[in-house]
């Protein structure tokens, strides 16, 4: 590995974690659709600092973007507050205006601007270890490993100092709000640090590839945990991780670093979304068959302890009776007499002692509907599933 | 300066209707206006907006594959792959937010940054493969009218004549199932069914668009119209159709803007100038626009000071026998909602007599003021 190789290497790692921080409470908070505006309507923000600056890296820049992603927000509020569209509408509408003016701005200017719409999406983190940082001549790292690097501390310390805030109103805004802070300044204040942190980024990494950071690994980290700091520390393991094996894909593949990155985070949020215990769509699936058998299982006692005649509870009777296919009537009838909820004696069927006992909780808990008291059946219900 | 301007106008027209290039692409684009306004409707009352941009994204991988598996650089071809595409992300989206616990706004950023990233990676792969023909795919990142021929055209307006048949055909069922979606089910509708179709003429709607105004700002095209016809009416026909004009006039006056212009592509100014709709909508619509609604408030609030002015010498006055006994203004001073314009206004109106610093209630008023909540519930019903 060349040295180059590791500055990419180390530059998309502090992106993918300074994306992450921000991205994670942006899921919780519902407001992920958020990031991708901020990263398309920086775009005349950009445009606009760099005809002040002449610079991409100068700092004002970045201020100056980032006002433009707040200035989105405030936008998008407000014109939801006027009720006259919905929220995502308001979204939809606002960014690809802006987004729009800043490549406007961009064509008209096109002799004396160096900056390429397409670079501004996908940025192009091969360049990055080219552009060095120069202290009193001696050359200390790549300009963009320092950028990032800073925001990446910034969003650090201010996590810890408000962690305790960030979390009580990202879960309960009115605890939060009567608890005394204020649910405006955590707002803002996430979207300053998104707003900044998408700024800093788009030139390693691109406007697109951001917001893939952003959501995806808090995405995936929230199918695996509901706990707030194993989902921050997730999320970060998934950035550092699709960061690392995406430069080598790209590497192998000879193409853009960031689609690659995007593509590695896509596939390991398929991963989870298919695998993931508990939340995964193949657990749900799972979940759901378990589920159909039974309330399946359940009508069937059901049906038995309402019918004492004879021929309601004849096999071939129940079979079309309660219009099963032959397969899931077997199932059930298995599952019934291998928890000796049934006896069958001559092709009829009945309840025994136990199945007569749990038929009528079921009942009970039906008629009541109260919570409390599945709990104690649950354990029933465990049996079958073992 | 005005002259010369409506001949540069004139020429246009005539330009519009002689010169090949321009008339197809004026089409294209009108048409591509009207149809993306018309279901463009429908993604903003379900309040799906935003899943137009996802699509549009997601589309990007599509046009990548079929480049790469058929070789050629056809746009019916590639537009085939842009709508597996999309509809795959659209499946997926919907996928993710059913089975898990992850909200809508989620799914839509993971699958739109994905997608895209992952058609990012397909494009640059194919640009350092040894094929000449290769140059050019990018311009579905933002669109390029000028690319358009007119068998564009023809598909656009096919397109478009198919989705008005399902859309007159299917109308009473896509008009119920926006508005009461339980309804619907316990009608007898297959309500999954009505809603894939709507869902996927409008991923049609989007993979149609991309050619001309390109994946990142495919999503304003679908919205923008439709949020400006919501502002004029509550009738879902009228707004469809009102989108569809005001998609096709953005179309239009798009093209004619970058044409008259040096370096202007056609997408970002098609969706500024149906941004301009929609502010023009949001400001000047009568029954929801902002300007009239701050009338409407304004207007509200001095009646209101008026009244509360009212009633309160009403109680003043009806503790005397004589209602017209003068008092002095001083008493008012301390009361909220007067001002010396609002006495003057009620003087105006005949229901106080002014003499010097003392005022009296007349007949007139005093009948207004006893009346005064009995007539505000006539006039509000």
């Amino acid at each position: 590995m060349s040295n180059a190789q590791i500055e990419i290497q180390l530059i998309a790692c502090l992106v993918a974690v300074a994306c992450a921080i921000p991205g994670t409470f942006l899921v919780l908070r519902k407001m992920a659709m958020i990031s991708d505006a901020i990263s398309h309507s920086i775009l005349p923000g950009i445009v606009v600092g760099f005809f002040i600056t002449q610079d991409l890296n100068s700092p004002l820049l970045i201020l100056l973007a980032a006002l433009t992603g707040i200035i989105t927000v405030v936008l998008v509020e407000y014109i939801q507050k006027t009720g006259l569209v919905k929220e995502d509408t308001a979204i939809g509408l606002v960014f690809p205006v802006l987004f729009s003016i800043g490549v406007i701005l961009i064509a008209k200017n096109a002799n004396d601007v160096h900056l390429d719409v397409d670079a501004v999406l996908l940025g192009e983190l091969a360049f990055a270890p080219f552009d060095r940082m120069i202290i009193t001549g001696t050359d200390v790292g790549p300009k963009s490993l320092w950028i990032i690097g800073c925001i990446l501390s910034f969003t650090i310390i201010l996590l810890i100092t408000f962690f305790k805030e960030l979390k009580v109103s990202t879960f309960d805004a009115g605890l939060s709000a009567s608890l005394g802070f204020s649910p405006a300044i955590i707002h803002y204040g996430l979207m300053t640090v998104s707003s900044v942190t998408t700024v800093g980024a788009f030139d390693a990494v691109g406007a697109i590839l951001v917001v893939a950071l952003m959501i995806a690994p808090a995405a995936a980290a929230y199918l695996l945990t509901t706990d707030l700091k194993r989902m921050i520390l997730y999320a970060c393991g998934f950035g550092i991780f699709s960061a690392i094996a995406g430069y080598w894909l790209a590497h192998s593949l000879d193409a853009s670093i960031a689609g690659s990155i995007t593509t590695m985070l896509g596939l390991l949020f398929l991963a989870v979304y298919l695998f993931a215990p508990g939340k995964g769509i193949i657990a749900v699936l799972y979940r759901e068959k378990q589920q159909r058998i039974e309330v399946s299982l359940l009508t069937f006692l059901l049906h038995l302890k309402n019918h004492t005649e004879e021929s309601e509870r004849h096999v071939n009777h129940l079979n079309e009776h309660i219009n099963w296919q032959k397969v899931r009537s077997k199932t059930v009838l298995n599952l019934a007499l291998k928890n000796n909820m049934i006896s069958i004696e001559n092709r009829v069927v009945s309840l025994t002692k136990k199945g007569d006992a749990f038929t009528s909780q079921a009942i009970d808990y039906i008629m009541t509907n109260e919570h409390a008291q599945i709990e104690g059946m649950k354990d029933d219900f465990f049996l079958f599933r073992g | 300066m005005t002259k010369h301007k409506q001949i540069e106008l004139k020429d246009y027209i005539q330009l519009v209707f002689s010169d090949y290039t321009l008339r197809t692409i004026t089409l294209g684009t009108a048409i591509l206006g009207a149809v993306t306004g018309m279901l463009g409707s429908f993604a903003v009352l379900r309040k799906q907006s935003l899943l137009g941009d996802a699509i549009s994204h997601a589309a990007l991988p599509g046009i990548a594959i079929a480049f790469l598996i058929s070789g050629t650089k056809d746009s019916n071809v590639l537009l085939l792959g842009a709508l597996v595409s999309g509809l795959i992300g659209t499946f997926w989206i919907r996928g993710i937010i059913k089975k898990t616990h992850l909200k809508s706004d989620t799914a839509l950023g993971l699958i739109l940054s994905l997608f895209f990233g992952f058609g990012m990676l397909l494009l640059t792969f194919i640009q350092k493969q040894p094929n000449a023909n290769q140059a050019g795919l990018d311009t579905y990142l933002f669109g390029q009218a000028a690319t358009l021929v007119e068998s564009d055209v023809w598909l656009m307006a096919f397109v478009t004549g198919i989705c008005l048949l399902v859309l007159l055909l299917f109308w009473k069922e896509f008009k119920i199932l926006l508005f009461d979606a339980d309804y619907t089910k316990t009608l007898g509708f297959n309500t999954k069914f009505i809603d894939i179709l709507i869902t996927s003429f409008i991923v049609l709607a989007i993979v149609l668009g991309l050619q001309t105004v390109g994946v990142v700002l495919m999503s304003a095209m679908l919205l923008a119209p439709a949020a400006a016809a919501r502002q004029w009416t509550n009738s879902l026909g009228t707004m469809v159709f009102l989108a569809a004009v005001f998609g096709a006039f953005s179309g239009v006056f798009g093209t004619a803007i970058s044409a008259s212009q040096n370096n202007l592509s056609t997408g970002p100014v098609i969706v500024i100038v149906a941004g301009v709709f929609v502010l023009i909508s949001f400001i000047f619509s009568p029954s929801r626009g902002l300007l009239f609604k701050q009338i409407r408030f304004i207007k509200n609030r001095r009646d209101l000071q008026l009244h509360k002015t009212l009633a309160f010498m009403y109680r003043i006055a009806s503790t005397h026998d004589n209602i017209s006994h003068p008092h002095t203004i001083k008493i008012l001073n301390n009361f909220q909602g007067y001002t010396k314009g609002t006495l003057q206004k009620l003087v105006n109106k005949n229901y106080v007599v002014l003499e010097g610093n003392m005022w009296s209630l007349t007949e007139e008023g005093f009948k207004t003021a006893t009346n005064l909540y009995n007539q505000q519930n006539k006039t509000n019903e």
